[in-house]
């Protein structure tokens, strides 16, 4: 009876306890990035950029050259890193405040002029390190610190959906959305920044991953809650798949 | 007989690996780590039903679990 | 150094000076006065092998700066005074952060949209830090066009020397205007430049993080006093012209255009035998106050004059307090000054004895 290890932390992801509250899904998120850059032997050439929130310690679990960018602003920092290095592979990790509210227009842009770059955006429809705020994210009729009887169609305006809105950009070469709610979903997840990471690698364009995940703390919810709610509330709202791959829109 | 070793000080006692087993054999234990958190754990008496499938280590958020299979593995719910 | 001299305004001056001082990277957004800046580099930094980026805002183009900055690629980034407002936000991480770049503001009028001519109005922006917490840029303040060429040549050597942005602060009309300007040879682009800091992929050794974020007890302050003394050290960087001061009664203090054609008054009042002088700040950070603190021990009276309400006299002052104190004349934004402007305030300081 031979006994295989077919589970393990990659090397490149720090043996650190994260500073993650339990539940949330950063680090599953993480552990799917740190397989990926091992996987393609990334490792050794990547420099990531960090972005504002619960990620800014991004640095400290995964262990790759990184630069801290201010709010926002983690494509305008990643597109000047890509310029200057054009051998890197570059990639930025961002929440949906920072990439869908304050740094708007810095992805639109990035994505537009098809910057060699991947980037990963977890959507888990709050501000997650201030403590619980309305997010861009945040969907119609649930309940921030700033939203207290739930967010509003009339006076806040509705979720923003980001990867339908990337994928309508020319230098967009992959946009997919998934979650890691389910088994199934996190493979597809890393399906996606896979295929992500490919079109960098090849550079055929911009790569955008948005991954729906759990903030239980601000959730007010437990764990096991909090990861229900991705599949009955989110997906609904902001449905998985492929909505661009450049590889697959050459034959008409 | 497949295994997992959950590393306990790392466990934050979420416990989406007992909602992600499809064995139904891990479980909230009774005991707390140095940090606080109420630990699970994959009590002995079960571990031959593990397959292997290492579904609680793709769930937990905390790369906290180990896994080992077997060669003659059962293990069709891994991807 | 090169004695070919070439026809050029100040604002393209800047670009060749970057490109000479192996700049390999730009990002700009248009605003008038400078837009020269990123018009020539359009074409001629990608024919040095270099990237070119026009950004969605200055916003992004301060972010890239900061990308390339961190790579340790020689990388610049020019503008105009709303538009260096929006870029105070990456240059203050990047003080934080220890990382070397240029930034050039040619000055126009403000606050707000303010006008498209000259103006001297964002000398507290630059010199006192300009975006959030406790730091400092170098600050050069050329007066000519070979002294754009020059000082944004050497604004680059200044950046990596102390790994910290480095601030060319012009204006509408040392932009605007045609000069002779003597290049240099270029230099080879060094590939071990940062070799100790910057961000490579880390390859076989540990990885590098370029941050500013400092939450343990204690590391943030010890960042504050590691840059106070990089600050400190930066002294010995000070650049000024003294021109006629040896036996002067008054010495005017301006900067800048507003320094060179101050320059031409006080030529023509020596003339008609005023004893008055002038002394111009290259450096605004750091600021010549040793030089003008021991004209100030010699009996010197001061006249500071500038392009807008009056702010580089509250240095000129802290520099020679105990000693002297400075007179000041402001030339409004929305016209162009001639020396002849100041021939009048300047008399009536050197009276005013």
């Amino acid at each position: 009876m031979s006994e295989q290890l077919v589970f393990t932390r990659p090397e490149v992801l720090a043996d650190v306890a994260t500073h993650y509250c339990p539940g949330c899904q950063h680090g599953v998120v993480h552990r799917i990035v740190a397989e990926c850059l091992e996987e393609f032997g990334l490792v050794e050439k990547t420099i990531a950029v960090s972005s504002i929130g619960c990620s800014v310690f991004l640095y400290n679990y995964i262990l790759v050259d990184t630069v801290e960018a201010p709010h926002g602003r983690a494509p305008a920092v990643a597109t000047g890193v890509k310029r200057a290095r054009k051998d890197a592979f570059v990639f930025a990790y961002q929440g949906d405040g920072d990439l869908a509210s304050i740094g708007m227009a810095e992805i639109m842009h990035a994505a537009n002029r098809g910057e060699r770059i991947s980037v990963i955006f977890v959507n888990n429809t709050v501000y997650g390190m201030t403590g619980g705020q309305m997010a861009p994210t945040t969907m119609v009729g649930q309940k921030t610190t700033t939203c207290p009887a739930g967010r509003c169609m009339e006076r806040e305006g509705g979720p923003i959906h980001m990867s339908e809105i990337i994928a309508t950009l020319g230098g967009v070469a992959y946009c997919a959305r998934t979650a890691v709610n389910t088994i199934k979903n996190i493979a597809q997840t890393k399906r996606a920044i896979r295929r992500a990471f490919e079109t960098q690698i090849n550079g055929e364009g911009f790569g955008f991953v948005e991954v729906l995940a759990t903030c239980p703390t601000n959730w007010r919810m437990s764990s096991v809650a909090a990861n229900e709610r991705v599949g009955k509330e989110m997906i609904p709202e902001f449905p998985l798949g492929v909505f661009k791959d450049a590889a697959k829109e050459e034959q008409p | 007989m497949s295994r997992i070793v959950i590393d306990e000080q790392r466990c934050k006692g979420c416990l989406l690996c007992v909602e992600a087993c499809p064995k139904s054999i891990i479980v909230a234990s009774s005991r707390f780590n140095a940090k606080g958190y109420k630990v699970a754990e994959l009590p002995e008496a079960s571990m031959d039903t593990c397959t292997g499938c290492a579904s609680c280590a793709q769930m937990c958020p905390d790369v906290a679990i180990t896994v080992w299979r077997t060669a003659k593995s059962k293990a069709k719910e891994n991807e | 150094m090169s004695a070919k001299r070439i026809f050029i305004k100040g604002n393209e001056a800047i670009g060749h000076g970057a490109l000479d001082a192996g700049c390999r990277c730009y990002f700009g957004y248009p605003i008038t006065p400078q837009n020269d800046i990123p018009e020539m580099l359009s074409s001629a930094m990608p024919a040095a092998g270099g990237e070119f980026v026009q950004a969605e805002s200055e916003v992004a183009s301060a972010n890239m700066l900061l990308g390339a900055a961190a790579c340790g690629v020689r990388a610049m980034t020019s503008s105009s005074s709303p538009g260096v407002s929006l870029m105070q936000e990456a240059i203050s991480y990047m003080a934080g952060s220890d990382l070397p770049g240029v930034i050039v503001n040619m000055n126009r009028g403000g606050p707000g949209l303010g006008d498209i001519g000259p103006s001297q109005g964002d000398y507290f922006q630059s010199v006192k830090g300009g975006g959030h917490g406790d730091y400092r840029t170098l600050v050069l303040a050329p007066g000519s066009c070979q002294e754009c060429y020059d000082l944004t040549f050497e604004a680059f050597e200044l950046a990596f020397k102390y790994r910290n942005p480095v601030l060319i602060l012009g204006d509408a009309i040392v932009g605007q205007m045609k000069e002779p300007v003597a290049r240099r040879e270029p230099l080879p682009i060094d590939p071990a430049e940062g070799a100790d800091w910057k961000l490579t992929g880390r390859g076989q050794r540990a990885p590098r993080i370029l941050k500013s974020l400092f939450l343990d007890d204690g590391a943030l302050a010890g960042q504050n006093i590691r840059l106070r003394d990089k600050y400190a050290a930066m002294a010995t960087e000070v650049r000024y012209e003294a021109f006629e001061t040896a036996d002067a009664d008054l010495v005017v203090v301006a900067y800048g255009s507003i320094g060179r054609i101050v320059k031409s008054t006080v030529r023509a009042l020596r003339a008609q035998g005023l004893k008055v002088g002038l002394l111009r700040p290259i450096t605004l950070f750091p600021f010549p106050e040793a030089v003008l603190r021991d004209l100030a021990g010699q009996g010197k009276r001061f006249l500071t004059i500038e392009h807008n309400l009056g702010q580089m006299v509250d240095d000129v002052r802290l520099a020679v307090r105990g000693l002297a104190d400075s007179e000041f004349f402001g030339f409004l934004p929305g016209n162009m000054p001639t020396p002849e402007d100041f021939d009048a305030p300047v008399r009536a300081a050197v009276k005013g004895a």
